[in-house]
């Protein structure tokens, strides 16, 4: 029995970090030491975080509880009825893998920070809220009940919504952050219905609890795939697709660009938007048992994993191709946790953590350079447009090799990290006993088109003449060894981050897989969860997906290298699919003629005072209803007694009424 | 004769109403140490306000032992009613350290303020202890009558003159319909000890579907309804405390709502237990109303006093939902939310008494913009009570409607708790508006006015640690709530 | 004979009355008298019923209302004058600065 008693003190140093700087920064002004209290709070609840990793490594006990004191029973928050519940903590594979992201991940995004944030008007707020986010993250993986779980999960989306929004004065700033804090509204929603139900439905069966591994031991005790759980699930997933931006929901990912690139990379590519990949492996025992709501998830992931992809392909601004690329990426994650590869799912949650994180800091450090060029020329152009780019692998070749690793591990070549783990999900698509070929065809289909865009992205930043402004374009540098420090361990770690995954049929011994076996196995086995198939279908099936990524960076490279000119034939000739793809299908458009303005139109006949709307999309149909609602309500409110008085008798003659006759 | 008086002497048991008889000596001995104060200086008097709630506050904690009952039955001093006097006690202090400095600004240093605070508080102590329909009527009035004093205190103000005439008339209105229905269930059951109703309805099951038994328990719910502030017997509230004084403001939504609602508690569950049937599902559609026509208004009102006012409405329908579960975790869970929404609320309206500007003009959403950059330490305390008011998780308001919905899920209602939950979120848009406007808005001004006044800025942070302890570890109040439950 | 029920359907009508008459006059005054009558004709339900259940209690509660009326003519009069000093009116409706 080994001791896990500290486990608390890896969300604490963070916390410590962002009340540090939240109320001292402002005093303190030296941006040096406010970025070194930032990255040192990370970094030791990274140091702590390696303890425990290798710690859980050498125990055969894989599943360990403890509390903010210690020991189980103690640090109890909330006491009701026969449930208790704990600030607890729970480290189980699982866990500890996300806590060797989130920190790792976390520390090398602080660190770059410090270069990247230099000079920008509220510097300690930037670390102070980056801190808090770390702090709230770790809650959400490491709490073992729902409700501690639920802290971080409302903790994360508060801290995205202040980072989007960093940049306050800017007016899409502050739209961007709304809109992103009003649809996770609508998924948080879902998940507090979702765990309503599964509390009461538990509660019937004589069993009150709310933690994890008592949910998992008692799950038995719900019919198998009967109507509560799918409920029960669904209402779970609803929660993932507003945190995770899947369909419907994802809509405001790419609007969440307008924050600072850091918390582009850390909370809308590494971390928090994998929180609803999280919770479905967390809760994996549950889902196993809902094949209808496995089948939804598989069915949305593949959906997302496409249609986010296509329209990767024709954006010009670099970080909304990444943008796209990871809502993509997730849907990836979701088919996986659909037809039931929770190990492949969390596999590429991490080596996507790794190559994304390395892609979007690689993109903050061209804007960064380009924005330097453009402001010693006094010019304002746009530093985030791919179609001013172009020849920049000289000017900034540490930035470059970096990127180029990352976009191979993306686009899923053998031998980098994004190739084992997306590999293994696209063969369980095929052939999990919970799978289908069609979830493969649209799955491969999807990374021949990640592979184009991304190689597109690549070509038309780094590769070609330069198309920069004359006067801008001989002062663009390097960055800094800040950020390049963190470009090139990521780099490093999105080459070798996959081995730990080698599948079998590949001569390797899947560490990862038999790593989180005491998570994930249980539930597989009773369900009868597994992908089967000759080993040649797998050789076949891996040979046709790595075709296919080859056949889309060869096109990429044959229309923006080799024949330049032939994107513009190609757009003229198919206008109106590029259009299409260009203005993101125009589901924005859609969500606002369905919703928007219609109710801007009714909004300014009933309403003159009539706000900006607050989002698109269904939430603001129900916002304008609720509204035009107040504002009639509202005149009942007359200010005249006898109104007020008549409002009482008639209540009361009502309510007499109605019981006594 | 001599053996009469015995009798009376026998039961009368000053100990059990202590607490208060403690408030009304300093009340009243204020009253006259005021006309010897120079005129416009009140500081004092505030001072030995404060003075006599900590001593009031000694004897309500001593209450926390057997119950002490007096008056011939007219009054318990049980533990539920010495948790009911804890969060009065809060309300009081929490109001009467944010007054002095806006009495001043606002050129009205009147010395009875003072006193009809404590007199106010009185009352609701004599709510939550009146085991009789007299007493409780009795301290419901006090109650009402300084409040009426007070929403009108600023005599040259026509805002806070018609705050006052409109709660006065209204309030007046509505305890006809009280007494009325304390009239017919006397009526029925020959008794105004609520125990002794309760016993009568029991052994006389017939009298349960009489109409004057249900009429009477409907008039009596009609008149809490109304100092609760519960829709559609709401609509004074919005107004009297837009008008009102924001101290007194802040007093109103704590310390007498919570008051009406204790009595409420033990009227319905110890006297009209019978008809529990039928007052679930009353106070089922009322808490929805309540709930809904609160949030929703709330969302189209600029001024930040009346947006609140509006939250309160709806907070109190929050309440009601424990109500209507009328088990151990609502019920405890009202006392536990009431205490949770004094800490935020008077933390809320302590933050608007310092950013007033003489005559409140600039208490809209406008005259907030930037603030929280200008001034981090009210804007900071701000938004914590206002997450807390949102019922995010690690405050006050989420433990409290934690335990208020999971009362109310463990009853069966999971619907109402659906609905509470969803209205919870509508709730968000108006709370997180104001910080919007705080922290991404250019500031308009320099906000150069606010000074940090001692007592307000005390009043903040015993505030800001009570949201923190509630959110953070409520085990040990929630403990003592489930403890002093009657039944 | 007249039976307590005479005297509860008398007290119901005056206290209609009251109720008709708050929701009706427009004069603040006249509205706090008709709260009075609705306050008397409770007044009058406690005594009859008093007299005909034979306890004191309804008589006691009726001392009760009394006082309570008495102080709260007295401030509803107070803030009437201080009204009407501001406004020069005690209609209701000009008592509707406050409203939406």
């Amino acid at each position: 029995m080994q001791d896990y008693s500290l486990l608390w003190l890896i969300p604490f140093f963070p916390l410590v970090g962002s009340i540090i700087n939240g109320l001292f920064g402002k005093k303190i002004r030296n941006e040096a030491l406010i970025g070194t209290i930032g990255t040192a709070a990370i970094g030791a609840s990274f140091v702590v975080s390696c303890t425990y990793f290798f710690k859980l490594l050498g125990d055969a006990e894989k599943i360990h509880e403890t509390t903010i004191f210690g020991a189980m029973g103690s640090g109890t928050w909330m006491n009701v009825g026969q449930l208790q519940i704990d600030w607890g903590f729970l480290l189980d594979p699982l866990s500890a893998l996300m806590i060797m992201v989130v920190t790792g991940v976390g520390s090398l995004i602080h660190l770059y920070s410090i270069g990247y944030m230099h000079g920008e008007e509220g510097f300690y707020r930037f670390f102070s809220y980056l801190n808090l986010f770390c702090f709230s993250m770790l809650m959400l993986v490491l709490g073992n009940n729902a409700m501690v779980m639920f802290i971080g999960w409302e903790g994360v989306g508060l801290c995205s919504y202040l980072l989007i929004g960093y940049y306050f004065e800017k007016k899409s700033a502050g739209d961007a952050a709304k809109k992103a804090f009003v649809v996770n509204r609508v998924g948080d929603f879902g998940f507090l219905i979702g765990l309503f139900l599964l509390f009461w439905s538990l509660g019937q069966k004589g069993v009150r609890t709310i933690r994890f591994t008592e949910i998992a031991a008692n799950a038995h005790l719900l019919e198998n795939g009967g109507t509560i759980v799918t409920i029960v699930t669904l209402c779970f997933f609803l929660g993932a697709t507003g945190k995770s931006a899947q369909i419907p929901l994802y809509t405001w990912l790419p609007d969440a660009m307008e924050g600072p690139t850091p918390v582009s990379a850390l909370i809308h590519a590494a971390t928090m938007v994998t929180a609803g990949v999280y919770m479905i492996g967390r809760m994996n025992g549950l889902f196993a048992m809902a094949p209808d709501t496995m089948m939804v998830i598989a069915i949305v992931g593949a959906a997302t994993a496409i249609f986010a992809a296509s329209i990767g392909l024709a954006q010009n601004d670099i970080k909304r191709v990444l943008a796209y690329s990871t809502v993509s990426q997730l849907g990836y994650m979701f088919l996986a946790m659909g037809v039931g590869a929770f190990t492949a799912g969390i596999f590429h949650l991490m080596t996507h953590a790794f190559f994304k994180a390395c892609l979007f800091l690689g993109s903050g450090s061209v804007i960064h350079g380009m924005h330097h060029a453009y402001h010693h020329a006094h010019l304002h152009d746009d530093p985030q447009d791919m179609r001013n780019m172009g020849g920049l692998r000289k000017k900034m070749p540490i930035t470059f090799i970096t990127f180029l690793v990352s976009t191979i591990a993306i686009a899923g070549i053998p031998g980098f990290s994004g190739f084992f783990s997306k590999d293994e999900i696209l063969w369980w698509s095929f052939g999990s006993t919970r799978g289908g070929w069609i979830l493969w065809v649209v799955g491969a289909i999807a990374a021949g088109m990640t592979a184009f865009y991304m190689f597109r992205l690549v070509f038309m930043t780094f590769f070609g003449e330069q198309k920069t402004d004359p006067r801008a374009k001989d002062h663009i540098p390097e960055s800094g060894l800040t950020i390049t420090i963190p470009l090139m361990v990521l780099g490093a770690l999105a080459v070798i981050g996959g081995y730990i995954g080698v599948p079998a049929i590949l001569g390797g011994a899947n560490h990862i897989h038999h790593f989180l076996e005491p998570v994930f196995g249980q539930a597989q086995k009773l369900h009868a969860i597994e992908a089967h198939g000759s080993h040649a279908t797998e050789y076949g099936l891996m040979g046709i997906s790595v075709g296919i990524a080859v056949i889309g960076i060869f096109g990429a490279w044959f229309m923006y290298v080799k024949n330049p000119e032939m994107p513009k034939q190609l757009v003229a000739k198919f206008k109106w699919l590029h259009t299409a793809i260009f203005n993101k299908w125009f589901v924005d458009e859609l969500y606002d003629a369905m919703f928007v303005n219609a109710t801007k139109r009714a909004g300014r006949i009933c309403w003159k005072g009539f706000d900006l709307p607050i989002i698109d999309g269904i939430v603001n149909g129900v916002g304008w209803l609720v509204r035009g609602f107040s504002a009639a309500l509202r005149y009942t409110q007359s200010g005249q007694i006898h109104s007020y008085a008549m409002a009482m008798v008639i209540g009361a003659v009502i309510i007499v009424a109605a019981y006594v006759l | 004769m001599d053996n009469l008086m015995q009798i009376a002497m026998q039961n009368v048991n000053y100990g059990s109403i202590m607490p208060s008889l403690v408030l009304c000596i300093f009340g009243m001995a204020l009253l006259l140490i005021n006309v010897f104060l120079p005129r416009g200086k009140t500081t004092p008097a505030s001072w030995i306000a404060l003075i006599g709630l900590v001593v009031t506050a000694v004897f309500a904690a001593r209450g926390w032992g057997d119950p002490q009952f007096g008056f011939a039955g007219h009054v318990a001093l049980d533990k539920f009613a010495s948790f009911s006097n804890i969060i009065f006690l809060f309300s009081a202090g929490l109001t009467i350290l944010m007054s002095d400095e806006y009495l001043q600004r606002e050129g009205y240093p009147i010395g009875e303020y003072y006193p009809l605070i404590l007199f106010a508080t009185a009352g609701a102590m004599w709510m939550a202890s009146g085991t009789d329909m007299m007493t409780i009527f009795l301290g419901l009035e006090v109650l009402s009558i300084s409040l009426y004093i007070l929403a009108g205190m600023f005599r040259g103000q026509l805002r806070s003159n018609e705050a006052g005439l409109k709660y006065f008339l209204l309030g007046a209105f509505s305890t006809g319909f009280l007494v009325y229905g304390i009239a017919l269930i006397y009526g029925v059951s020959g008794t105004t000890n609520v125990a002794d109703i309760g016993m009568y309805l029991k052994s006389h099951p017939a009298m349960l579907g009489n109409p004057m038994t249900i009429a009477g328990m409907l008039l009596i719910s009609v008149g809490f309804l109304f100092k609760i502030g519960a829709a559609p017997f709401h609509m004074w509230a919005p107004d009297v405390y837009q008008g009102a004084p924001t101290p007194i403001t802040a007093f109103m939504s704590a310390g007498p709502k919570a008051a009406a609602l204790v009595a409420f508690v033990r009227i319905l569950i110890l006297g009209l237990d019978g008809l529990q049937g039928d007052w679930t599902s009353l106070l089922w559609v009322l808490a929805v109303l309540t709930m809904t026509v609160g949030n929703i208004i709330a969302i189209n009102q600029t001024n930040i006093k009346r947006m609140l006012a509006y939250s309160s409405i709806s907070h109190a329908g929050y309440a009601l939902v424990g109500l209507v579960a009328a088990n151990q975790i609502g019920v405890s869970g009202i006392l536990f939310y009431m205490l949770a929404y004094t800490f935020m609320n008077l933390g809320a309206f302590a933050v608007l008494v310092l950013a007033g500007k003489k005559g409140e003009e600039n208490l809209t959403l406008e005259g907030f913009a930037g603030f929280g950059f200008k001034r981090p330490f009210l804007g900071v305390a701000m938004s914590i009570f206002l997450i807390s008011l949102m019922g995010i998780p690690t405050t006050a308001g989420f433990a409290g409607k934690f335990y208020i919905f999971a009362g109310a899920i463990k009853a069966g209602y999971i619907w109402l708790a659906v609905l509470g939950v969803l209205n919870s979120a509508v709730s968000l848009y108006y709370y997180l508006r104001v910080m919007v406007y705080m922290y991404f808005k250019e500031p308009a001004e320099d906000y150069g006015w606010v000074t940090l006044h001692a007592g307000a800025v005390i009043s903040i942070i015993i505030s800001v640690v009570g949201v923190f302890y509630l959110g953070l570890i409520p085990g040990k109040v929630m403990e003592m709530a489930r403890m002093a439950l009657f039944f | 004979m007249i039976t307590v029920n005479h005297y509860l359907v008398v007290s119901a009508i005056l206290f209609s009355l009251g109720t008709f008459g708050v929701l009706t006059r427009r004069n603040a005054i006249v509205i706090f008298m008709c709260i009075e009558l609705m306050l008397n004709a409770v007044n009058l339900t406690f005594i009859a019923l008093s007299n005909h259940l034979g306890n004191m209690d309804g008589q006691v509660f009726v001392f009760f209302v009394m006082t309570v009326a008495a102080a709260e003519a007295a401030v509803g009069l107070a803030l009437m004058i201080s009204f009407f000093r501001n406004r020069e009116s005690i209609e209701v409706d000009d008592i509707s600065l406050l409203k939406w």
